[in-house]
């Protein structure tokens, strides 16, 4: 393959990944910066959803779209109810502590896990994608006859992939807008800020702690659902997006959303391209070792405050 | 499926400490009178009379180290299927040496380490004769050293050629199912005078696939083509695209195989990565076992070339025991599950069950193999055997077993897609999978 297509197939693919990351990543971020816990269990909300999606889309006959907009509307919720059920039960109990809530969150991690394959089984599920058409992308080439079109072998993608790209767009600026201009985004961030101050100004910090958690759960799930027709639903799944959420999260600066986006499409982005064009091992290979050097010369992260 | 498994699963409890007290003197006297009205009864009733003939009533603990989760979970289940059904038919037509085979199983987790773990939890705290049953290359090189120290006979179902190949010891057989080797050197003519001469390949990244990598490109370099590019895929990746770009531009045949739950995004995203100008592609089954082959997304491979270990539907030519053995197992002639045809098996594989445990009756039969004392004489016993003509124990096809590399060899069969359906275009003779021996396991000490 020539320089051009490699680039765009690269881009395209690490648009892909960054679209998921950046919604999962946003989850474990939020509930960082206001709840000060750091989930573990966070890639396991992402493999329900996805779980979830199949056993929902399963249900329906018919179009496939029917049963994945079902999957998409029905999916979150539920596993937001798991994430706010697991709060109440565990993270309440043990006070937000942050050595213990990494403990509890482990020991969630493999409960999901596990109550997975119990009841759903080793298998990979797939869901079909509501639409799937492949598009070939022409270049533009000099011959003899001046300009003219070619097709590339093996540069395309499919609608679904731009559609993931599009709706990651949109809920990225649905929570940005839930964030800044609304009133339980104020609360939130006035809990991120100071909890014993938002406490004293009467915001029902418990409450706010539950719906945070919730949230966060809720946009793993949907990262899940939005991957499932790509990739399948499996018990296993959750794990390499959980590190790269922590990459994200870390590298973006934790508690920081503009920090969280930029930092997933510089993850996704340089994962497509470094493994298309040397391979993904090295590509994980220089994503950890980024982290090591944000930790080392900006320990808040390229968007973190300092002191947060 | 993690239901119907346990259903099928019998776990045999270690005893607990009370069942080993002395009896005293009356319960003594009952068992003996219950003894003697069993016998009574057994020498009348056909039912009891089954397994008159045993020197010893207790079982015969066959150990299956199975992949019940992890990457080879799918493979798991129907080993485990075509294992119960095995059993259940040794067991209908008198046992082994008159004893009933009882199978306690493990989950290994496809995993290396756990593996050996399991192997030494069957031979010592479940107290089985044999071991058996392993697929994954990884987790039966990771365990056969353990059997070797155990002294327990290690019968795999793998296609790895780490068993010919000298790897591994004297306690590890694998006399139900080819190795690689032997498999991608009787396709090498095939894919070069039928499909082109540049290859690529994309396999698993571990042994299994690096068994694919050394022996197909030796194969087709010794036919005159050559291998353009080796795209290794790590078993647990779960997007593929990105890999697809290294396909050189001049490459006329694919040659796929992965393993792991993502083989359907794995052969989806080709698809998707080709569109309408896909090369000549040539692929083994495992790339698409217990998947079915009508999942969107898998039109493209219509007039696509597979390798097959046994033909998952039932083909034009199809033989008496391939009719008994499937319906025995409980697969349709769309190699699917009877009770759910959305359940596709790993036909391709899971024969290799079915005849490693005929060939274990055999063995132990001809070596009048009473208890753990004589593991040595009932590896001795398999290692002579050789011919095993095509029968209803051997449902794949005949077989010529090699006791000095602990290796079995067979016919391979290559299928087309035709219509969604694979449909056999080459039976490959025993003779074009041979290949000089590499050990003698004989010679090592028991």
């Amino acid at each position: 393959m020539e320089l051009v297509p490699y680039l765009i197939l690269g881009l395209l693919e690490g648009l892909v990944t960054a679209a998921v990351l950046s919604l999962m990543a946003l989850g474990l971020s939020l509930v960082f910066g206001v709840m000060r816990v750091v989930n573990v269990a966070h890639g396991e909300f992402f493999m329900v959803g996805a779980v979830l999606a199949w056993q929902i889309a399963s249900l329906f006959e018919g179009h496939p779209a029917w049963g994945f907009l079902a999957a998409l509307l029905v999916a979150p919720p539920l596993t937001a109810c798991i994430a706010v059920a697991a709060n109440q039960l565990v993270l309440k109990r043990i006070e937000y502590d942050p050595e213990r809530t990494i403990v509890a969150t482990i020991g969630l991690l493999y409960i999901i896990q596990q109550v997975t394959l119990m009841t759903y089984g080793p298998d990979a599920r797939p869901v079909e994608a509501p639409f799937n058409q492949r598009l070939s992308i022409p270049l533009v080439e000099w011959t003899e006859s001046g300009l003219s079109l070619y097709w590339p072998w093996g540069l395309g993608t499919t609608t679904y992939k731009l559609a993931v790209i599009m709706a990651a767009v949109m809920l990225l600026t649905g929570i940005w807008i839930l964030m800044t201009r609304t009133r339980s985004g104020l609360l939130m961030r006035a809990t991120q800020l100071d909890r014993e101050t938002a406490q004293a100004f009467g915001i029902p910090v418990g409450r706010v702690y539950a719906t945070v958690f919730g949230l966060g759960a809720a946009l793993a799930a949907l990262a899940g659902v939005l991957i499932v027709p790509i990739q399948q639903a499996h018990y296993l799944m959750g794990h390499d997006p959980l590190l790269l959420s922590f990459i994200v999260v870390i590298i973006g600066g934790l508690g920081s959303l503009p920090g969280t986006v930029v930092a997933a499409l510089l993850i996704g982005i340089s994962d497509g391209m470094i493994s298309v064009f040397f391979s993904p091992t090295l590509a994980k290979i220089i994503a950890t070792l980024g982290v090591a050097f944000v930790l080392i010369f900006m320990p808040q992260g390229l968007f973190g405050k300092r002191g947060l | 499926m993690t239901k119907s498994n346990s259903d099928h699963i019998k776990i045999v409890e270690t005893p607990t400490i009370t069942d080993t007290k002395q009896p005293n003197r009356r319960q003594a006297i009952k068992t003996l009178a219950a003894t003697t009205t069993l016998a009574a009864v057994a020498s009348t009733t056909p039912l009891f009379g089954r397994y008159g003939q045993a020197q010893s009533a207790e079982p015969i603990k066959i150990g299956f180290q199975v992949h019940r989760t992890g990457i080879g979970a799918a493979y798991g289940r129907w080993y485990n299927r075509t294992t119960e059904a095995a059993v259940k038919k040794i067991n209908d037509e008198g046992g082994i040496n008159g004893r009933e085979v009882q199978i306690v199983a493990e989950d290994d987790g496809t995993d290396p380490k756990r593996g050996a773990e399991v192997v030494e939890k069957l031979a010592t705290q479940h107290g089985c004769d044999i071991a058996f049953g392993t697929l994954f290359s990884h987790v039966v090189i990771g365990s056969a050293p353990r059997a070797g120290e155990l002294k327990i006979p290690y019968f795999v179902v793998s296609e790895g050629h780490h068993v010919a190949s000298g790897m591994l010891n004297r306690y590890t057989l694998q006399p139900g199912i080819t190795d690689v080797k032997s498999q991608v050197q009787a396709m090498a003519p095939f894919v070069n005078s039928t499909l082109g001469k540049k290859v690529t390949m994309i396999y698993p990244d571990f042994a299994f696939g690096h068994d694919h990598r050394d022996y197909f490109s030796a194969a087709v370099e010794a036919q005159g083509g050559k291998v353009v590019a080796k795209i290794a895929i790590p078993p647990t990746e779960s997007s593929f695209t990105k890999y697809f770009p290294k396909i050189p531009r001049d490459t006329e045949v694919i040659y796929h195989v992965m393993v792991g739950p993502a083989v359907l995004t794995f052969v989806k995203e080709m698809g998707e990565f080709f569109g309408n100008s896909r090369p000549e592609i040539f692929g083994f089954i495992d790339s698409l076992e217990a998947v079915d082959l009508a999942s969107p997304g898998l039109e493209f491979l219509e007039g696509t070339y597979f390798w097959e270990g046994n033909p998952r539907y039932a083909q034009a030519n199809q033989s008496d025991f391939d009719k008994a053995y499937r319906a025995a197992v409980g697969v349709d002639k769309n190699g699917a599950s009877i009770s759910d045809s959305k359940d596709v098996s790993t036909y391709a594989h899971m024969f290799g069950c079915w005849e490693t445990l005929h060939i274990v009756k055999a063995g132990m039969e001809a070596s009048g193999y009473a208890g753990a004392g004589d593991r040595a004489k009932l590896i001795e016993a398999v290692e002579a055997m050789n011919s095993m003509p095509h029968s209803y124990a051997n449902p794949q096809g005949a077989k010529e077993f090699n006791g000095k590399t602990h290796q079995t060899f067979g016919h391979q069969y290559i299928t087309r897609v035709e219509n969604g359906r694979l449909v056999l275009a080459h039976t490959t003779s025993i003779a074009d999978t041979y290949y000089p021996d590499e050990v003698d396991y004989t010679t090592q000490s028991f």
